[in-house]
């Protein structure tokens, strides 16, 4: 079976990383920026199963499994932030709850 | 029974530390059991120990009881212990039993105060640190009692804090009493680096074994203790926190004159005595505050209006009477002077309380007026001890206390016959202020209106009281009444006698007689003076002379307005015109960063979770650079 090259896989988790981060730093709607959240993650994800190709070990896979479950955690609990920002804000603008600040 | 001796001052401790835990929680009824029940439970067990130190004396008349070392470090390890011995038993007995007296008056004196219950627990603190300095083993036990005593001072007088006078009035007495105490510290600190040890007794002996009589450094710690003892003890020149210390209410006064507080000094002298012999030229400055006090106090209070200054200034004359004796080595007369005085002193206070209750707080006496009738069991209690303050002869205790210092103040080795006038002179003051104040309060016409009587628990104490300022002075008659010194005889064993010289020793009867007519005669004088002949009185106070010396004299010989001008204003000039200097820079330039810190920090915390991202985005690829460049 050919091999895709190490460098591929990174460079992809790297533009993946990064499309997500400028993601989470651009946009005030709040949903997206869970969803870029969640782009991150699995940019996180895809390195550690390219390494654990690499070093043909199984540890990889298993630390992208702790990021899906960490990932579904997340994701409820951030629901649950959105619903009561919703709710008291009445949108889902994050800058809107900068009047939190202390 | 002996054993039970750390149960004297333990007791008004616990009772202070459950007024104060609980006290908010506690019905009044359950408060007053407590304040005064734990005093009261104090001179139980000081009169258990009494019967048996008299019964069956401990070897060398001396107990002494070590509950555990405080601190040791190197040769230096104080212990919390107690030392018993003639005049410590004669202190306790005085301050449990007096003070139980005067708290018993409280629980009815105080009933509508708001403050109850944290008024028993400032006095059960008062009397437990006061046992614990006459108690104590060693001076620094004794100059932790003796600073208790300071702060229960300051929070008495200052009881009533809501008005600013009162609070003014209790900052004075805690300030200059603290100038003699760091005096008494200093004292302290000389005394441990010569001798070695702060043991009281241990002290004395090797004072006496290293220290000729005379040289420097006996005098120098004398001089040290004194400026203590003098602060504590209200003497010139620091008696000027006395006066105003009347801001306090009235049964703390009592507490304060009688038992606790002012006599400290006396009995801190009496207690090192050893050392004052030794430095003879500060025995002569004893005698001569003593003498100079008491006179200047006796002129002051023929010119007072309030009845509590009036006593304050005879509670400073007095107390100067026992620096008398105790400067010409009389001390067992000062000490019985000391005993007396507590009694009668506590009676006229918690009589004149009595009357300034009845009558709405009113402490003019010339608004009170022929309250002979109103107030008679006040009215019969009061002469009595004004009776005893005036030493009326042969009826009184104040007479055969008092003349004894006079007689001492001139026939002993260290006396003159300058004292001897000095305290004569003092005895006629003493019982024309005495009277001036009984004869314008209970006689003349009624002015004021007394509104109740006083109850039970005001009376007795006044009762008990009385008889003690009459009778208590049976127990050391002189040569000419039978010759019975029992009470002399008895403080023998902690203090030496008085070295009488033979030459003189043939006129006792004699001066017993001098003084006893002065006392009379005083009495008389004043009667003349405010009952014949007040028109005669006014004009001679409102006359240029008169007048000038009656505002002297009712200003406490202005010393007051003297320390204002010489201490307080250049200190608070001094203040005033060092407010801006360059020490201020170093804690101003801290400050500064601090606040520059805070605003920086503050910025940051914008509340966009954005920027926050970003800020971790940052954070984590400079680390991360750092890791794979550095």
């Amino acid at each position: 079976m050919a091999s895709v090259p190490v460098s591929h896989g990174l460079i992809l988790a790297g533009i993946l990383f990064m499309l997500g981060l400028s993601g989470v730093l651009v946009r005030r709607n709040i949903i997206f920026i869970m969803f870029c959240i969640e782009i991150m993650l699995n940019a996180a994800g895809l390195a550690f199963i390219v390494a654990g190709s690499r070093w043909e070990a199984a540890d990889g896979q298993v630390m992208f499994i702790f990021i899906l479950c960490m990932a579904a955690a997340e994701v409820s609990v951030g629901l649950a932030l959105v619903l009561q920002l919703y709710h008291s804000m009445r949108t889902l603008d994050a800058d809107a709850a900068s009047v939190m600040r202390g | 029974m002996l054993e039970l001796l750390w149960l004297i001052p333990a007791l008004p401790f616990a009772g202070f530390v459950v007024l104060a835990l609980a006290g908010g929680r506690l019905s009044r009824p359950a408060a007053a059991v407590v304040g005064a029940g734990s005093v009261g439970l104090s001179a139980v067990v000081m009169v258990l120990v009494a019967f048996e130190f008299l019964g069956a004396p401990p070897p060398h008349h001396v107990y002494s009881q070590t509950i555990w070392i405080w601190l040791s470090v190197g040769s230096f390890s104080p212990a919390i212990a107690f030392y018993l011995d003639a005049l410590s038993l004669v202190m306790i007995f005085v301050i449990t039993f007096v003070g139980f007296l005067i708290h018993l008056y409280s629980t009815e004196f105080m009933i509508d105060d708001e403050g109850y219950s944290r008024f028993f627990a400032y006095m059960n603190l008062f009397v437990g640190s006061m046992l614990t300095l006459v108690l104590a083993d060693n001076l620094l036990l004794l100059y932790l009692g003796w600073e208790g005593v300071g702060l229960c001072s300051y929070l008495l007088i200052g009881f009533w804090y809501t008005e600013p006078a009162n609070g003014y009035a209790a900052r004075k007495a805690f300030v200059v009493t603290r100038v003699g105490d760091a005096a008494m510290a200093v004292g302290l600190y000389l005394l441990f680096t010569r001798l070695d040890t702060l043991q009281i007794q241990d002290l004395m002996t090797r004072a006496a074994h290293a220290w000729p009589a005379g040289s420097t450094l006996p005098v120098a710690a004398a001089l040290l203790l004194l400026g203590g003892a003098v602060g504590k003890s209200a003497q010139l020149p620091l008696q000027t926190w006395l006066p105003d210390a009347m801001a306090g209410p009235t049964p703390v006064s009592a507490l304060i004159h009688a038992a606790t507080m002012v006599t400290a000094g006396v009995y801190l002298i009496a207690r090192t005595h050893v050392l004052f012999t030794l430095a003879p030229a500060v025995m002569t400055i004893v005698a001569i505050v003593g003498a100079a006090t008491l006179l200047l106090a006796g002129f002051s209070g023929l010119t007072q209006w309030d009845i509590k200054r009036v006593l304050a200034y005879s509670t400073i004359s007095q107390i100067g009477y026992m620096f008398l004796a105790l400067g010409v080595g009389a001390w067992t007369a000062g000490i019985f002077h000391f005993m007396i005085h507590a009694f009668f002193k506590a009676l006229l206070f918690l009589g004149a309380g009595s009357i300034i209750i009845v009558l709405d707080h009113e402490h003019n006496m010339f608004k009170m007026g022929g309250l002979r009738r109103q107030l008679p069991i006040t009215f019969w209690t009061f002469l009595a001890g004004a009776g005893a303050l005036s030493a009326v002869p042969l009826i009184t205790s104040g007479f055969y206390s008092k003349d004894l210092i006079i007689w001492q103040s001139y026939a002993s080795a260290q006396g003159s016959v300058w004292l001897w006038g000095a305290g004569l002179v003092g005895a006629l003051l003493t019982s024309m202020y005495t009277f001036r104040m009984v004869f314008i309060t209970f006689f003349g016409p009624p002015n004021a209106q007394a509104d109740h009587r006083p109850g039970i628990r005001i009376n007795l104490p006044l009762v008990v009281l009385a008889v003690l300022s009459l009778a208590a002075g049976f127990i050391n008659l002189p040569d000419i009444l039978g010759n019975l010194p029992l009470f002399s005889d008895f403080l023998h064993s902690a203090l030496p006698a008085a070295s009488i010289l033979p030459a003189k020793a043939g006129y006792e009867g004699l001066f017993g007689v001098i003084s006893g007519v002065v006392s009379v005669l005083g009495i008389f004088i004043i009667y003349l003076f405010t009952m014949r002949y007040r028109r005669l009185t006014e004009n001679l106070a409102n006359s240029s002379v008169g007048g000038m010396l009656h505002r002297f004299w009712f200003a406490g010989w202005s010393f007051d307005w003297l320390y204002d001008r010489l201490l307080v204003r250049p200190y608070v000039w001094l203040a005033r015109i060092d407010k801006d200097d360059v020490v201020d820079l170093f804690f101003d330039g801290t400050a500064w960063c601090n606040r520059m810190g805070y605003r920086a920090l503050s910025f940051s915390q914008s509340g966009y979770i954005r920027w926050y991202a970003a800020g971790m985005a940052i954070g984590a690829a400079v680390f991360i650079g750092m890791v794979v460049f550095l």
